[in-house]
Order: C-alpha cells, then sequence, then structure tokens
C-alpha cells in the first residue's frame, strides 16, 4: 500500500525525523494562506501516489502568497503518470548545502532492513543502482534490534558528513529503520535528506510504502489507503480475496493459481493474443468466488473474451463449472467464453459446462489459441 | 531415494482443526503419509481424522515424535507456530500460510537458521516423494507417479500443470519441492538444487521461476558451477507490468530489476534449456534424459 508524500512526512514527524512545517491544500486560496501563515518562502508539492513529480511540473518554490497560490493553481488538477493532482503540499522551502539520498527497505536479498545512504541526493536509488552502483552505502539491520548506532555513523562518515552532522545522521538514521518495522512498512524513503548551510539536517521529502501483508495490524495506517491507488476493480478483488491486475489488452483472463495466471498471460502474448488482466481466484475457489471474479473481469469495457484456466487440484472442477454457468447467465453483458479444466472432478465439471453449450478444452495451449482466434476474428 | 521427506516421514499438523488443516490432513492421509500429531491451543485431548491433538508442540513431539512440521496456522498467527515447532526441536518445517507480514518472517528465517532446521516456505504447496507415497503439503496427490525428475518451484497451480505434463509424458518425479511466492522464504533454489544433484534417485532437475527478487539468477550461476544433472527452467511473468504484484507477494519487478527475461538470459547462459510454456518442460526434460 502507498501513501501520499504529506501522510508520510506525518509518520516521519510522529517518529522524530526533523521536517520543515508544512500543510496541505487542496485549492490555491488555501495554499495562498498556508503561505502567509509560514511568512517564508515556500514549496508547492503534487501529491500523487508515484514518482517523477519535478519533471512533470508538480513541484514549485514560490517566494510569497502570491506566488503559492498561482504555484497550486498550475498543479492541481494536471495528471502525472495518469494520476489527477487534487492536493499540493505546502512546505517551509529549506537552504541546500548538499543532498543525501536514505532509505530503508525490508530486502529479500539480505533477509534485513536494509539501510541505504548515497551522496546522490535527489536521484532515484534505482537509477544510482545502475549508473553508479558503489555509490550506495548500504547497512543491514536486525529488525527485532534495530540499526545499531555504529553502523549507522560508519554510513554517515561514509557520506563526507562532519562529525555534527554524522550524529544528527545516527539518530535519523536509527529512526528510519524503526519506523519500517513499527509501520511493517517494505519501504521508507527520505529522498533528499538535506545539509542545511547551517548543518543542520532535514527530510525534505518523505515515501513510504506498507507491506500489504502487515496492514491488517495497524488500523490507523490502513485509515491513511487512497482510494486512487487502486480501481474499483482492483479494489472489489482486493476485498473479495481476488488478485487482479488491470492489463491493456482484450483477453480477460481467469486462472488458480498466482504462477499459472502468469504463466497463461506469457502463453497468450506468446501466440500472439493480448491478455486484458491478471486474475488469480484463489485456492479453493468455490462458485460464489468464480462468479465476482467474472464480474470483476467484465468491468473492464475491452474485454471481448474471457479465457479460464483452471488446474483443479484444491479448487474442485465441478465448483468451477458452476460458478461460470451461473455467471454467464446473470452478468450485464456477454462475451464469448473459452474454458480449460483439467484435474478434480473433472468429468463432472465438463458435463455441467457441455449441458450448458459451453465447450471446454485439455490442453492450456490449445484453449489459448482459440482464445486468440476468438478475438481477432 | 528422494530429498527431505520418505516413507520414515512422521508429520505433525499445527492448525489441524482449522478448515484447512483438516482438509489437507485427510487428503495427506488418504495419499498414504504418516500424520501422528496435531497441534492446536485449547483442543488438547481430541482427535481429528484418528489423529491425536495437543495443546502445545512440546507436548506433541515428547508423545508422538514426529520427524516434520506442517503448519496451516492463520497469518498472524503462523510466525508464532513457526517459532514454536522449532523451539521444540523439528527439524523440518513446512510452512503453507500465505499473506504472513514479511517483518515476522525475517527473525523466523534467522531463528531456524541458527537453530539447524531447515524451513520451506511461507506461502508454499509443500513437498511430496510420490515413491514413498508421502505428501507434507496440499498438491493434489493424483496427477503425480514416482520417477526421476527433481522439481523445485516457487509457484502452487503452475507446478501442478507442469507435474502432469510430466506424468504425461512418462516422466515421473522423485521429489517435487514447493518453496514458496513470498520475498522471504526459508530454502531457495539452490539449497534444492543441491540436495537433488546429491540425490541419486534424481536423473534430472526441473526449475520453475517467477519474476521478482535474484534468487533464479543465483541458482542459474550456482549449476554453471555445481551442477552435472541435466536441468529444464520455466520463468512465469514474461508480460508482467513493471512494479505490479503478480498474485503472490515476491512477484513483482521492481525498479527494472527481477524481470522474467534477465532469469531466462541467466538460464541459458548457465546451459539450462528454458522451456516457451510450462507442459514444454516435459517435452525438454524427456531429450534431456532419453537424448
Amino acid at each position: 500500500m502507498k501513501i501520499h508524500e504529506y501522510q508520510a512526512r506525518d509518520l516521519f514527524a510522529a517518529a522524530g525525523i526533523p521536517v520543515p512545517a508544512a500543510q496541505v491544500a487542496t485549492t490555491p486560496a488555501e495554499a495562498k494562506a498556508i503561505s502567509a501563515e509560514f511568512g517564508v518562502p515556500v514549496v508547492v508539492k503534487a501529491q500523487v501516489l508515484t514518482g517523477g513529480r519535478g519533471k512533470a511540473g508538480g513541484v514549485k518554490l514560490a517566494a510569497n502568497p502570491d506566488e503559492a497560490e498561482s504555484s497550486a493553481r498550475d498543479i492541481l488538477g494536471i495528471d502525472i503518470r495518469g494520476f489527477k493532482v487534487d492536493k499540493v503540499l505546502v512546505a517551509v522551502a529549506s537552504d541546500i548545502a548538499t543532498e543525501i539520498y536514505l532509505g530503508a527497505i525490508v530486502d529479500r536479498q539480505t533477509k534485513s532492513v536494509l539501510l541505504m545512504a548515497s551522496a546522490e541526493g535527489g536521484v532515484e536509488i534505482e537509477e544510482t543502482a545502475r549508473t553508479n552502483p558503489e555509490a550506495i552505502i548500504k547497512a543491514p539491520a536486525d529488525p527485532a534490534t534495530g540499526l545499531a548506532s555504529h553502523q549507522a555513523r560508519a554510513v554517515g562518515f561514509r557520506l563526507g558528513l562532519d562529525w555534527p552532522q554524522v550524529r544528527q545522521f545516527d539518530s535519523i538514521a536509527r529512526k528510519l529503520v524503526r519506523a519500517v518495522v513499527d509501520m511493517d512498512a517494505s519501504l521508507a524513503e527520505i529522498n533528499p535528506l538535506i545539509v542545511t548551510p547551517e548543518g543542520e539536517l532535514r527530510a525534505i521529502d518523505a515515501k513510504v510504502t506498507i507491506d500489504d501483508s502487515g496492514v491488517f495490524r495497524h488500523p490507523d495506517l490502513a485509515e491513511l489507503r487512497n482510494p486512487e491507488e487502486e480501481t474499483g476493480p482492483e479494489r472489489d478483488a482486493r476485498e473479495g480475496g481476488i488478485s487482479y491486475v488491470k492489463l491493456s489488452g482484450n483477453i480477460g483472463c481467469m486462472v488458480n493459481g498466482a504462477g499459472l495466471a502468469m504463466a497463461l498471460l506469457d502463453v497468450i502474448q506468446l501466440h500472439g493474443g493480448e491478455p486484458a488482466n491478471f486474475l488469480d481466484v484463489g485456492g479453493g475457489a468455490d462458485a460464489d468466488q468464480v462468479r465476482t471474479a467474472m464480474e470483476i473481469i467484465l468491468a473492464d469495457p475491452a474485454v471481448e473474451l474471457v479465457l479460464v484456466n483452471i488446474f483443479g487440484g484444491i479448487t474442485r472442477c465441478d465448483d468451477v463449472a458452476t460458478g461460470v454457468v451461473a455467471a454467464t447467465s446473470q452478468l450485464s453483458r456477454s462475451v464469448p467464453l473459452v474454458v480449460r479444466l483439467v484435474g478434480t472432478n473433472e468429468e463432472e465439471g465438463l458435463r455441467i459446462l457441455k449441458d450448458a453449450g459451453i465447450s471446454a478444452h485439455r490442453n492450456m495451449v490449445e484453449a489459448v489459441k482459440a482464445a486468440v482466434a476468438g478475438v481477432s476474428a | 531415494m528422494s530429498i527431505l521427506i520418505d516413507f520414515g516421514t512422521r508429520i505433525m499438523v499445527q492448525g489441524i482443526t482449522g478448515r484447512q488443516g483438516s482438509f489437507h490432513t485427510n487428503l495427506m492421509l488418504e495419499y498414504g503419509a504418516k500424520v501422528v500429531s496435531g497441534v492446536v491451543p485449547g483442543r488438547g485431548g481430541q482427535v481429528e481424522h484418528g489423529v491425536p491433538v495437543f495443546h502445545t508442540v512440546a507436548e506433541a513431539v515428547a508423545e508422538t515424535e514426529p520427524t516434520c512440521g506442517i503448519v496451516f496456522v492463520p497469518a498472524f498467527a503462523a510466525a508464532d507456530a513457526v517459532a514454536e515447532q522449532v523451539d521444540a526441536g523439528i527439524d523440518l518445517i513446512v510452512c503453507i500460510t500465505e499473506g504472513i507480514p514479511v517483518l515476522d518472517i525475517i527473525p523466523i528465517y534467522s531463528r531456524a537458521r541458527s537453530a539447524g532446521v531447515r524451513l520451506i516456505g511461507p506461502n508454499c504447496p509443500g513437498l511430496i516423494t510420490p515413491g514413498d507415497a508421502v505428501k507434507v503439503g496440499i498438491m493434489p496427490g493424483q496427477i503425480h507417479v514416482p520417477g526421476p525428475v527433481g522439481l523445485v518451484s516457487r509457484s502452487g497451480t503452475l507446478t501442478y500443470e507442469v507435474v502432469q505434463a510430466l506424468t504425461d509424458e512418462g516422466l515421473g518425479q522423485s521429489t517435487c519441492v514447493g518453496i514458496g511466492g513470498d520475498p522471504v522464504i526459508g530454502t531457495n533454489f539452490i539449497d534444492c538444487v543441491r540436495m537433488f544433484e546429491d540425490d541419486p534417485a534424481t536423473e534430472g532437475i526441473v526449475v520453475i521461476g517467477e519474476i521478482g527478487g535474484s534468487d533464479e539468477e543465483e541458482c542459474a550461476n550456482f549449476i554453471d558451477r555445481e551442477v552435472g544433472k541435466p536441468v529444464v527452467a520455466f520463468v512465469a511473468g514474461r508480460a508482467a507490468p513493471p512494479e505490479k504484484r503478480m498474485g503472490h507477494a515476491g512477484a513483482i519487478v521492481s525498479g527494472g530489476s527481477g524481470t522474467a527475461q534477465a532469469k531466462i538470459d541467466a538460464f541459458r547462459a548457465a546451459g539450462v534449456s528454458v522451456a516457451e510454456f510450462p507442459a514444454d518442460v516435459a517435452r525438454l526434460m524427456n531429450e534431456q534424459l532419453r537424448g
């Protein structure tokens, strides 16, 4: 689960990480009022759940309240990588002597909370990893004990900070790692962490991603969920225990199991077709689950045909067949179906489909060929 | 022969009275596996499918001497269940549960490792050795037949698809291991490939990977250096868009890394045959084993 900068900033502030004063505005007039209240130059920043704001014109410096108002007017309503801006953060501008990248991620390779820092502040870490991987300084932390002070200091000195700055860095880095653990975050990032001309360290951006599997035990964080992170069908899927990702093609896909669902997309592309979605209906799916999945798939108007690929292990073919038949008779629009059904209770499943006039394949590749032919015909 | 489990395997089921735990205990018993005990706090003294239930793992260990434990406990309590098994001295722990917070798994991973315990999963279908009629997991037993192919996979149903194709091709399996679809898992590809390389009953090895992380690349490197047996791979997720989680918590192309193509390239560079679609694994393995 992604959250906005202003939400992440509040979490960082609560964790004791120094952040500039800032408030959210949804209108140019509000931005002007906030700027007037601060009485100093501000930065007006688009709040969107994606990167690349600067390049898209979503971040502007404003010297006075009138400029803050016009900056907010320019930014509100624009589209950044498919996200419409409806909020801006108005933050007190900081003078910058040095910019640092600082992030903490739950790292699958080292199986730690991995602190990552680089003197190339303001650059995306993926970019640094590609162009100058040696510039990234890493320190793995045990989630139970957190980052050790000596680890943080060593990173600080390698960044070229002086001793008073290293002491601030030590505190910030340990709080960032602690925040990751406390929030069940998969990532917490300060990019950039700046050093002011006076030698003060300050987090002037904030990014946090929460582990979807950990949200259940953080009701306060669950409330931060932003509806624009997912489409209506994606939300329906999540709430129904179905994994769904919308893609750009016209062949709707329903599969049991994530690996098999990914493989089906690959095989469709291999045969010249374009999948409309990834969908894992889940293990042990019953007829109701199948009908819900079908509705989610058909909510995408680009879908011209639905390809059902079920390998019944725990999932029973007769349950799936019943769901498919029920769905086809109840849905708002009807599209051609191609079904591939094998495994547990296969004969019964095939009979249910046949009685409803739906033919089924036993071979996945043949089903895919039929589906691709079905949409291009 | 086989790896990890055989006819001597004695299984303890943690969460045996739950919907999943009860259902799969029955299927494991029907398949021929020896389920010797179950554990559910508060249900000690009950009997489930003829299997005695205990309040604690320690009691189950003392009374029934299991050699392996399987976890069907819900996500919020699963890490604690694994820890209880580690503390009670279980050597092989299979964690089926999906959706465990990653930060719960990291300490469990370290704890199992320092205790010398082999943890399989979480978020996995478990493992099966058809020649000894033993399964510690949720895979459909009837698609497996005994034979010379060792299989390791991050997936569930995709594995069944490949196993069915192998069986249809007349290629049985020594052991199939589902290592799980989470970002942090107890046992990785290299661990399993090494065991298959050392297992006299395994003649060929199938590796089924997917997008996310770099375990496939590291495995390819290992195969290049240390594996003499033929290996066939399939990698799912070529069509997956970046930055989107494809069902499994660990299946995500992030910041340009973890792509299917990079994994396929790594396998090919290591001399591994890579299948274009799941069932093609069987044809390629047949070519390798029978020329």
